[in-house]
C-alpha cells in the first residue's frame, strides 16, 4: 500500500529526529548589538510627568534645592532610544533565553524546576498585590496577611514545626536566618563563648557552609562514607561542647535518603547542640517524611522550588524558615500572627535576631505557594512527591543504560527526587566530560544540565531532577539527548568538544577575562576603556 | 468532587496507564517500593493539616483573588509613604518584558542556552554603572540593608580593620539588617558599628563629629544620600576626603533614581556604593520589589576580589565581533569556595535587574533628569502646602529630593492618629518616625514622587488640614 501524505511526514520527521525523539533544533540567533550601542541623541523611550506651572511658580527651580557641588555635572551615558526599539531589543534577548517554559528543565537538578501555573502570575500582577506599600496600616492588608499566615500554617504541618517566618528573600537567606537564630539561642543561654562550630556535610548546599561562616562560626564539613552517607563516625567525632549545631540536607544532592538521619540529630542533642535540615529540595518527601519527626529543631523550604513559585532568572525568591517553639522567640521581626479574626505584624519580640531583610519579605512567592498548596490539597501534595520519585527512577533506568554514565554510591538503593551521576568513564574513554556534554545537549532544545556544586566529590558530575511536571515523553527525550551526546562522543569527540553548534552564539573565547584584572570588564564603559582601546 | 478520581493538570504521569507502564518498566508494584528507602520510624503516617484541594482553576482564582481584594492598594488610595520603598510609575514596557515566559521561568541555565538573560544582566550592570559613575556593578542581592552590611564586611576584608563608622540617622531598618550580618560584638570576627552625629536642624551629617570619631582603626565611613530622612547630603565629597585621610574606605548608600540630577557617588570619590534598585521599574509588592546593589570603581582588583556578589564580564566568542557574558572570579563566591568564600550568594532578585535594565533604557539621560526635577518640584510643593497648615511644620533642610519630615507636634495629635484619620480620606500618610527618631517628636516622613500630580497633592493638603484641625 502506498504511503499516505501523513505517513510520509511522520517517516521523514522520524528520520530527522535520528530515529527517536530528538529535535532538529536551532536556537534563535538575533546577532543583536548591546543596547549601549543603539539609539541616537534625542530619542526618548518614555516621557515622564513634568511639574505643573503652578507648582513651579510656587516652589521655583528644582536645581535651587540641590546643595552646592551635589548637582550632576555630566549626564549619564544611557541609551537614547525610542520605545519600540527598546522593546524589540529585550524581546530578542528573551527569545535567546531558553527558560523552563520552553526548554526541559529536568536538567536543573537541585532546583526543582516545576511548572509555575500562569493563573498565579495574574494574581500577583494585579494592583491588590503589586501596588501595596509595606508600611501600610495592617488593617489595609488583611488579605495578604491571611495568605501569609495560612501558608505558614500549611508549612508547619508539612514540616511538623511550630513556628515560621517568610521574611527571607531566598533559600540561602533562610539558611542564613537559621545560623542567626541558633547564634541568638546560644547568646541568650550565655553559651556563645563556648559554642563556635557548625557542622555540615559536603553534599549539602554551599550555603549550609557559607552562611554559618558569615554568622561568625567555624564550619566543619563531614565527608561521605563509602555508601555516600555522611560518615557517622566522623560526624560524631566532629561534635563536641563547642558545637552550635548542624546544617545538613537529606536526601543530599545524591538523592540518597539517609535512613539513620535521626541518629545524627541525637548525637547533636546529646551534646546540647541544635539540628537544622536544609529542605530546599523537599519535593520527594512531601507528606512522606517530616523534619520534626527525625528530631530536627528547624528547617527551611524554597517556595520557588517545591512550592511552584517561578525562578525568574534567579529571583525574587522566598525562603520559608520553620522552627520549634523553643526557637520561635528568636525569629526575625515582624512575625505574622492571628488574634481572633485579625492578622497582625508583631514587632514586640525582644529576643528576636532583628531582621534579615527589610520590610516584610517577597510575598509574591507566598501568594503563588499559597495558591499552589490550596490547589493540591493534602493528597495532591503526596501525589507530587510520589510522581517525582517515580519519574526520577524511570529516568535513572534509561540513563544507566547510556554508555559512559555511572551512578556512584549506595548500590542497590533507590534515589528519591534526584540523582548525581558521573561521566568519568565517558571522559576517560573519549575526552568528553561533563562540561562538554552540557554545552552540546543545548543544541537539542534541552536546558544544559546542572553539574554539581563545588567541590566535585563525584567526578564529571551531572544532576537531573525530573519532578512531577514532566511527562513520560519528556523523560524519554531527555535520556535520548544524553545518549546522543554519548554516542557522538564515542564516534567523533571533537564535534562535541567544539559545541555548541545550534545556539545564539558560538563557543566562548577570551576566557582570561574571567580571572585577569586587565581583561575583565564588568560594564560596557569598562570594556570601551580597557579592551576596545587596546584593539 | 470529593472522592472522584482526577488527573491533576500539572502532573501528567499521574494518568493511571502511564504510571503503570513506568512501574512495569522498573519492575515495581508501587511507588511504595521506592519509599521503602525511608525507614518506618521516620515515615509520616498522618494526614497533612491542609484544607481539601480547590481543584478547578476558576474556583481557585475566585478564592485567592477574594483574599487579595481585602487589601487596599496604592492604586485604590493616594499614597504618600516611601521610607525605603517608593511608588514611582512603572512603564508598561517594563512589565511586558519581565512577564515574558522565558524570563519568568528561567533559572541558572548555561552561558549559551540562557544567553539573553546574561546579556540583559550585563546591560543592567553597564547602565547602572553609568548612573553611579562606576566601572563595576555586581549582581544585586536581597535589598539595601543587606548590601549595606555586606559593604561593611567587604571593607573589613579589604582594609583588615574591624570597625565601620556610620552616620547615625541611617535608616533604622537597614541598620538592623546590617547588624545581623556584622555579628554580635563579642564574636571574634564581628564587624563593629560605631556612629557619628548628624545635625538635628539640617539633617546633614556633622563633619566635625566625623573628624572627632574617626581614626586609623576604621575600615570605612558610611553615609546615605538622600538619607533616610530625605535630605540630600551636602558633605559627600568632604566625607570621602576625611575617610581617606585615615585610610578608611568611603561607602555611599544611594537611591539611584535621584542620579539624573544629583552627583553620582563615583564622581564624589566614594570607593563603594550600595543601594536599592526598587524605584527603577519595580512595583512595591509590599517591599518585595526591593533589590540591593554593590558598585565600585575597579581601579584596584582587590575590590572585585573581595566583592561578595557575582561579577559578570563581557567576553567574546570564536566568531569575531560576537559577544558573550561570563562570570568572573567565580571561585571566590560561596558556590566556588563554600565557607572559604566571600559571604554568600543565592537566588535573590534576577528578574528585578531585567526590569531595571528596561527602565534605564527607556528613561535615558533626559528621562532621569526630568523625573528628578519633577520629584523635587512636587515634593516641595507638598511640603509648602503642608507647612502652611496650622500646627504643622516642615523639619530639616529644604535640600530634599522626594521625601521630607513633617512635624505634627503643634497640632496636639499623634502621627498614628492622623494616619488613621487620613485612611478615611483614602490617603496613606507618611511613615511614622516617632519611635525611630523620638527627637523629632510626632513627625512623619512624607514621600511625593512623579506618580502624584498637583491635584493629588492639594487633596492631601486639604485632608491633612481637616484631620489636624
Amino acid at each position: 500500500m502506498s504511503e499516505t501524505p501523513h505517513e510520509k511526514v511522520a517517516r521523514l520527521a522520524k528520520l530527522r529526529r535520528d530515529g527517536g525523539v530528538l529535535r532538529d533544533y536551532q536556537a534563535p540567533r538575533w546577532d543583536e548589538p548591546f543596547i549601549m550601542e543603539q539609539g541616537a541623541p534625542g530619542e526618548r523611550g518614555i516621557l515622564v510627568p513634568l511639574a505643573e506651572d503652578d507648582v513651579t511658580a510656587a516652589v521655583g527651580e528644582a536645581a535651587s534645592y540641590i546643595p552646592a557641588g551635589m548637582s550632576r555635572a555630566a549626564a549619564p551615558e544611557l541609551p537614547e532610544m525610542a520605545q519600540y526599539q527598546v522593546l524589540r531589543h529585550y524581546l530578542r534577548y528573551s527569545q535567546m533565553t531558553l527558560g523552563m517554559d520552553l526548554g526541559s528543565d529536568i536538567s536543573e537538578g537541585t532546583c526543582t524546576m516545576k511548572y509555575s501555573p500562569k493563573m498565579h502570575e495574574e494574581l500577583i500582577r494585579g494592583h491588590k498585590a503589586a501596588d501595596v506599600h509595606p508600611w501600610q496600616d495592617e488593617d489595609t492588608m488583611q488579605g495578604l496577611l491571611e495568605i501569609v499566615y495560612n501558608t505558614g500554617q500549611y508549612l508547619k504541618s508539612i514540616s511538623g514545626m511550630d513556628a515560621f517566618t517568610l521574611q527571607p528573600g531566598g533559600g540561602s537567606h533562610a539558611v542564613f536566618t537559621n545560623a542567626c537564630v541558633m547564634r541568638r539561642y546560644f547568646e541568650a543561654k550565655g553559651e556563645l563563648d563556648q559554642r563556635s562550630e557548625m557542622i555540615t556535610t559536603i553534599f549539602s548546599h554551599p550555603c549550609d557552609a557559607a552562611t554559618p561562616m558569615v554568622a561568625g562560626f567555624k564550619v566543619i564539613t563531614v565527608m561521605p562514607d563509602e555508601n555516600g552517607y555522611p560518615d557517622l563516625e566522623a560526624f560524631k567525632a566532629a561534635v563536641s561542647e563547642k558545637t552550635v549545631g548542624c546544617m545538613i540536607t537529606n536526601p543530599e544532592d545524591t538523592g540518597i535518603y539517609n535512613p539513620q538521619i535521626d541518629k545524627y540529630v541525637e548525637v547533636l542533642h546529646d551534646a546540647g547542640a541544635l539540628a537544622f535540615t536544609d529542605q530546599a529540595n523537599a519535593n520527594g518527601i512531601l507528606g512522606f517524611a517530616r523534619a520534626r519527626d527525625a528530631g530536627f529543631d528547624a528547617c527551611h523550604f524554597n517556595l520557588h522550588k517545591t512550592f511552584s513559585s517561578p525562578h525568574s532568572c534567579e529571583g525574587p525568591a522566598t525562603g520559608a524558615y520553620l522552627c520549634t517553639d523553643e526557637l520561635a522567640e528568636y525569629l526575625p521581626v515582624p512575625v505574622v500572627t492571628k488574634v481572633g479574626d485579625k492578622y497582625h505584624l508583631d514587632y514586640d519580640r525582644p529576643e528576636s535576631i532583628g531582621r534579615v531583610r527589610g520590610f516584610l519579605g517577597n510575598w509574591m512567592g507566598v501568594i503563588r505557594a499559597y495558591a499552589w498548596i490550596r490547589n493540591m490539597g493534602p493528597e495532591g501534595l503526596k501525589e507530587v512527591a510520589e510522581i517525582s520519585v517515580l519519574n526520577n527512577n524511570y529516568l535513572d533506568n534509561l540513563l544507566m543504560a547510556v554508555k559512559g554514565v555511572s551512578r556512584p554510591y549506595a548500590e542497590g538503593h533507590r534515589r528519591l527526587d534526584q540523582v548525581r551521576y558521573s561521566l568519568e568513564q565517558l571522559k576517560e574513554d573519549t575526552g568528553v566530560g561533563t562540561e562538554a556534554l552540557r554545552d552540546r545537549m543545548v543544541d537539542f532544545g534541552i536546558q544544559s544540565f546542572w553539574m554539581s556544586h563545588h567541590p566535585w566529590v563525584v567526578p564529571e558530575p551531572f544532576t537531573p531532577e525530573p519532578c512531577e511536571t514532566y511527562s513520560k515523553d519528556d523523560l524519554d527525550e531527555w535520556a535520548a539527548v544524553i545518549k546522543k551526546g554519548s554516542d557522538e562522543a564515542y564516534a567523533d569527540a571533537q564535534f562535541v568538544l567544539d559545541a555548541p553548534h545550534a545556539q545564539p552564539i558560538d563557543q566562548m573565547r577570551r576566557t582570561e577575562a574571567m580571572e585577569d584584572p586587565k581583561e575583565w570588564a564588568f560594564t560596557w564603559r569598562a570594556y570601551k576603556k580597557r579592551i576596545l582601546k587596546q584593539k | 468532587m470529593a472522592g472522584k478520581p482526577f488527573i491533576h493538570p500539572y502532573i501528567p504521569n499521574a494518568a493511571p496507564a502511564t504510571k503503570q507502564a513506568m512501574l512495569d518498566e522498573l519492575g515495581l508494584s508501587s511507588v511504595e517500593d521506592i519509599y521503602a528507602e525511608i525507614p518506618e520510624r521516620l515515615r509520616f503516617k498522618g494526614t497533612l493539616d491542609i484544607p481539601p484541594a480547590i481543584l478547578a482553576e476558576r474556583d481557585l482564582r475566585r478564592h485567592v483573588q477574594g483574599l487579595l481584594d481585602q487589601n487596599t492598594s496604592c492604586v485604590d488610595f493616594l499614597n504618600f509613604c516611601g521610607a525605603g520603598c517608593w511608588q514611582h510609575h512603572v512603564p508598561s514596557i517594563v512589565d511586558e518584558v519581565i512577564n515574558r515566559a522565558e524570563f519568568v521561568s528561567a533559572y541558572c541555565g548555561g552561558d549559551y542556552s540562557d544567553l539573553g538573560k546574561y546579556l540583559t544582566r550585563f546591560e543592567f550592570n553597564s547602565m547602572l554603572g553609568e548612573l553611579l559613575d562606576y566601572d563595576a556593578v555586581a549582581n544585586p542581592i536581597y535589598d539595601w540593608g543587606d548590601v549595606a552590611g555586606r559593604s561593611f564586611r567587604m571593607a573589613r576584608r579589604i582594609t583588615g580593620r574591624d570597625k565601620v563608622l556610620v552616620a547615625s540617622h541611617m535608616s533604622p531598618m537597614r541598620l538592623m539588617e546590617a547588624r545581623t550580618l556584622c555579628q554580635p560584638e563579642a564574636m571574634a570576627n564581628s564587624t563593629k558599628i560605631r556612629f557619628y552625629e548628624w545635625d538635628r536642624e539640617t539633617g546633614m551629617v556633622d563633619p566635625d563629629d566625623l573628624r572627632a570619631k574617626l581614626d586609623d582603626s576604621f575600615a570605612a565611613v558610611y553615609w546615605e544620600s538622600p538619607g533616610y530622612l530625605g535630605t540630600i547630603e551636602a558633605n559627600g565629597a568632604e566625607i570621602v576626603k576625611i575617610a581617606h585621610e585615615h585610610g578608611a574606605l568611603a561607602i555611599a548608600g544611594v537611591d539611584p533614581i535621584t542620579l539624573g540630577v544629583l552627583a553620582p557617588p563615583g564622581a564624589l570619590g566614594a570607593d563603594i556604593a550600595c543601594g536599592d534598585i526598587q524605584g527603577l521599574g519595580m512595583h512595591m509588592h509590599a517591599g518585595g520589589g526591593c533589590s540591593g546593589f554593590i558598585a565600585f570603581k575597579d581601579d584596584d582588583p582587590v575590590f572585585a576580589q573581595e566583592c561578595p556578589l557575582e561579577l559578570y564580564t563581557v567576553t567574546e566568542t570564536a566568531t569575531p565581533g560576537q559577544y558573550a557574558v561570563g562570570e568572573a572570579l567565580a571561585e571566590r563566591t560561596s558556590y566556588g569556595a563554600r565557607d572559604q568564600g566571600k559571604d554568600w550568594v543565592g537566588t535573590a532578585s534576577g528578574l528585578w535587574t531585567i526590569a531595571a535594565a528596561v527602565y534605564m533604557a527607556v528613561m535615558g539621560p533626559q528621562g532621569f533628569k526630568e523625573l528628578g526635577e519633577t520629584c523635587i518640584a512636587r515634593s516641595h510643593y507638598a511640603a509648602k502646602l503642608l507647612g502652611e497648615i496650622p500646627g504643622v511644620q516642615i523639619k530639616l533642610s529644604p535640600s530634599f529630593f522626594k521625601e521630607f519630615v513633617v512635624d505634627f507636634d503643634g497640632t496636639g495629635k499623634t502621627v498614628a492618629e492622623i494616619n488613621k484619620k487620613l485612611l478615611g480620606h483614602q490617603i496613606f500618610g507618611g511613615k511614622d518616625l516617632s519611635a525611630e527618631f523620638p527627637e523629632l517628636g510626632q513627625s512623619a516622613l512624607y514621600c511625593v514622587t512623579e506618580y502624584y500630580d498637583q491635584a493629588d497633592i492639594e487633596t492631601l493638603a486639604a485632608a491633612v488640614k481637616e484631620v489636624t484641625a
